[in-house]
C-alpha cells in the first residue's frame, strides 16, 4: 500500500517541476548539472516503478497457488491440482524473467527492495508444492534452477510449449537468470511454516489423520533450522521466527489432541482422572 | 539434502556475509574519524577571525582528504566490487559527509558549485557505477543539501564578522540551487526529506539579505569583503 503512495508523490512532484519551468530558461552549469541529475534519477525510478508492479503481480499470482494448493487436502485427485499449479507457478516465472531482464547489467542489491515480497512469496509457493510433491524442504539450488529462462520469455509465441513442459521448466541458457538470495529464501521458507500450519488444521478437519503427525515432524526441522540461524540472519528472519513458534505451537497442540482422541478410553479410570485415589 | 544440511549451508553464507560486513565497519569508523577532523577544521571559518583565513584552511582541508582517499582505497578491498549496494547502508551515512565537505570546501575556494565529478575525484572514488565504487547521485545531492545548510549558517556569521558582500553571494547561490532542486522528480525517499529542509536554509538566508537591505548595510560595495 505505501508503494502505491510513493507513486503518488511522485505524480505530485512532476507537477511542481513544470510551475519551475520558466525558472530553467536562465541555463547556468548548476541548472544544467542537474538536468542531468534528473534524468538520471528518473531513469532510476522508473525501473524501480516497473520492479514494484512485476513484483506486485508475482505476488498475487503466487498467493492464488497457494490458495489452489491448500484445496489438495479436501480433493481426491492432488495430482491435478499440482499439475494446474505447475501452470500457475510458470506464469509466476516469466515474471521473474522480466525481473532479470531489468537487472540485465545492475546491481541486484540496489533494486532488491523492490521486488523482494514478490520473491519472497514465490519462494513460498513453490516450495509448498515441492512440499507437497516430495514431502520435503526445497533447496536454494533447486529453487535457482528452475530460474533459468529461454531468450523466448518476452514473446508469448513460446507459451504452448512451455505449458506441456515438466516442472523443472525450461532449460536452454541465454536470457540472463534470475539468482534468488539466500535471505528471500529464508523469509520465504518462514512464511510456507504458515501454510503448512494452515494444511495440517485443515487435513484435521478433513479427518485426515496421518498428513498432521508428518508435518509436526517436518516443521520441527524447519524449527531447528531457523533456531540454529537465530538472529545472526537479517532482522526480519528473527521477526518471522516468533510466527513459527506460533504456528509449530498449533501443530503439536492438533496432533496431541489426535492423540488422546484416537487413544480408547480406560474404563477403570473415572471420570476425573486427576484424583488422589487414582495415582499411587 | 536433510533440512538441517540445508540451514547449516545458509548460516555459512551469512557468517561469511557477517565478517565483511565487520571488516567495512572497521575502515568506515576511521572514514568517519577523518571526516570528523576535516569538518573540525572548516567549523573554524564560522570564527569572526577564521574568515581571513579560509584559502589556508581549504588548503588543509585538502591535504586531510589524502588521508581519506587511502581509507576509501582500502574500503574497496573489502567486498566484491560489484556488491555495492549490497553493503552500501554501512558507508551511506559518512559518504554524504564526505560529499557535503567536498563541496564545501569547493565552495569556500572559489564559490561556485563543486561537480559531481570532481567531488568524486576529492573523495577517492569513481562516479559511474560500472567503474566502482562511485559516488552515487542520491548521496552527491544530499551533500549539496548538507553544504546549503551550513551555508545559511556562513551567512549569518559572516554577518556577525562585519562581511556584509558574502551573504548576498551566498543567497544567490542557494537560490539557484534551490530552482536545482526543483528539476528533480523526487520520491518519497531521504533525499526528498533532506529537500525538504532546503527551504528553511533559503528562508533564513533570505532574512539575512533582508536585515542587510533594510539597514543600508548591503549597499555598501565590497568594501568589507574578505579578499
Amino acid at each position: 500500500m505505501s508503494k502505491g503512495d510513493a507513486q503518488g508523490c511522485l505524480k505530485k512532484s512532476g507537477g511542481l517541476q513544470e510551475r519551475d519551468a520558466s525558472a530553467n530558461a536562465s541555463s547556468s552549469p548548476v541548472i544544467a548539472a542537474f538536468k542531468v541529475f534528473q534524468q538520471e534519477l528518473d531513469t532510476k525510478h522508473d525501473k524501480h516503478e516497473r520492479l514494484v508492479k512485476i513484483s506486485r503481480d508475482i505476488t498475487i499470482e503466487s498467493k492464488r497457488t497457494i490458495f489452489l494448493l491448500h484445496r489438495v487436502t479436501s480433493v481426491t485427485d492432488v495430482e491435478s491440482i499440482l499439475k494446474e499449479s505447475d501452470v500457475k507457478l510458470d506464469l509466476v516465472r516469466r515474471k521473474i524473467a522480466q525481473i532479470a531482464e531489468e537487472l540485465k547489467g545492475e546491481d541486484i542489491y540496489q533494486f532488491h527492495r523492490a521486488f523482494t515480497a514478490g520473491i519472497q512469496e514465490y519462494v513460498e509457493a513453490v516450495s509448498f508444492q515441492h512440499y507437497i510433491r516430495h514431502r520435503t524442504l526445497i533447496s536454494l539450488e533447486e529453487i535457482n534452477a528452475m530460474l533459468v529462462f529461454t531468450e523466448a520469455q518476452s514473446t508469448d509465441a513460446k507459451e504452448p510449449a512451455e505449458e506441456d513442459a515438466p516442472p523443472p521448466t525450461v532449460t536452454a541458457v541465454s536470457a540472463p537468470p534470475f539468482q534468488v538470495i539466500p535471505s528471500d529464501y529464508l523469509l520465504g521458507v518462514a512464511d510456507l511454516t504458515g501454510e503448512l500450519m494452515r494444511m495440517c488444521i485443515g487435513s484435521v478437519g478433513n479427518g485426515d489423520i496421518d498428513t498432521p503427525f508428518q508435518l509436526s515432524q517436518f516443521l520441527r526441522q524447519v524449527h531447528d533450522g531457523f533456531s540454529y540461524i537465530g538472529n545472526s540472519g537479517p532482522y526480519e528472519v528473527s521477526k518471522k521466527l516468533h510466527t513459527l513458534r506460533q504456528s509449530l505451537a498449533k501443530v503439536e497442540d492438533a496432533c496431541y489432541a489426535l492423540r488422546v482422541a484416537a487413544a480408547p478410553r480406560s474404563p477403570s479410570t473415572c471420570w476425573p482422572t486427576c484424583s488422589p485415589a487414582a495415582t499411587p | 539434502m536433510s533440512v538441517t544440511e540445508m540451514f547449516a549451508d545458509i548460516q555459512g553464507f551469512l557468517s561469511a556475509d557477517q565478517d565483511i560486513r565487520e571488516d567495512i565497519r572497521k575502515v568506515v569508523q576511521q572514514l568517519e574519524q577523518a571526516a570528523r577532523e576535516i569538518l573540525t577544521l572548516l567549523q573554524s571559518v564560522h570564527q569572526p577571525t577564521g574568515f581571513k583565513e579560509i584559502p589556508t584552511k581549504c588548503a588543509k582541508a585538502r591535504e586531510m582528504f589524502c588521508t581519506v582517499r587511502t581509507h576509501m582505497a582500502d574500503l574497496k578491498t573489502k567486498f566484491p566490487a560489484e556488491q555495492y549496494y549490497r553493503f552500501q547502508e554501512h558507508w551511506r551515512f559518512v559518504l554524504q559527509r564526505l560529499a557535503f565537505l567536498a563541496t564545501f570546501v569547493g565552495y569556500l575556494e572559489c564559490e561556485a558549485l563543486v561537480t559531481r565529478e570532481e567531488a568524486a575525484k576529492i573523495i577517492g572514488i569513481e562516479v559511474v557505477r560500472e567503474e566502482g565504487f562511485h559516488l552515487g547521485v542520491e548521496d552527491y545531492l544530499a551533500g549539496v543539501l548538507i553544504m546549503a545548510s551550513e551555508l545559511s549558517r556562513l551567512a549569518v556569521n559572516s554577518v556577525t564578522a562585519g562581511d556584509y558582500s558574502r551573504p548576498l553571494r551566498i543567497s544567490n547561490f542557494i537560490n539557484e540551487l534551490d530552482s536545482g532542486f526543483r528539476l528533480l522528480n523526487l520520491k518519497n525517499d531521504p533525499l526528498r526529506k533532506r529537500y525538504d529542509g532546503l527551504k528553511y536554509d533559503v528562508k533564513k538566508i533570505e532574512e539575512v539579505v533582508y536585515d542587510l537591505s533594510i539597514r543600508g548595510l548591503s549597499k555598501e560595495p565590497d568594501n568589507a569583503g574578505d579578499k
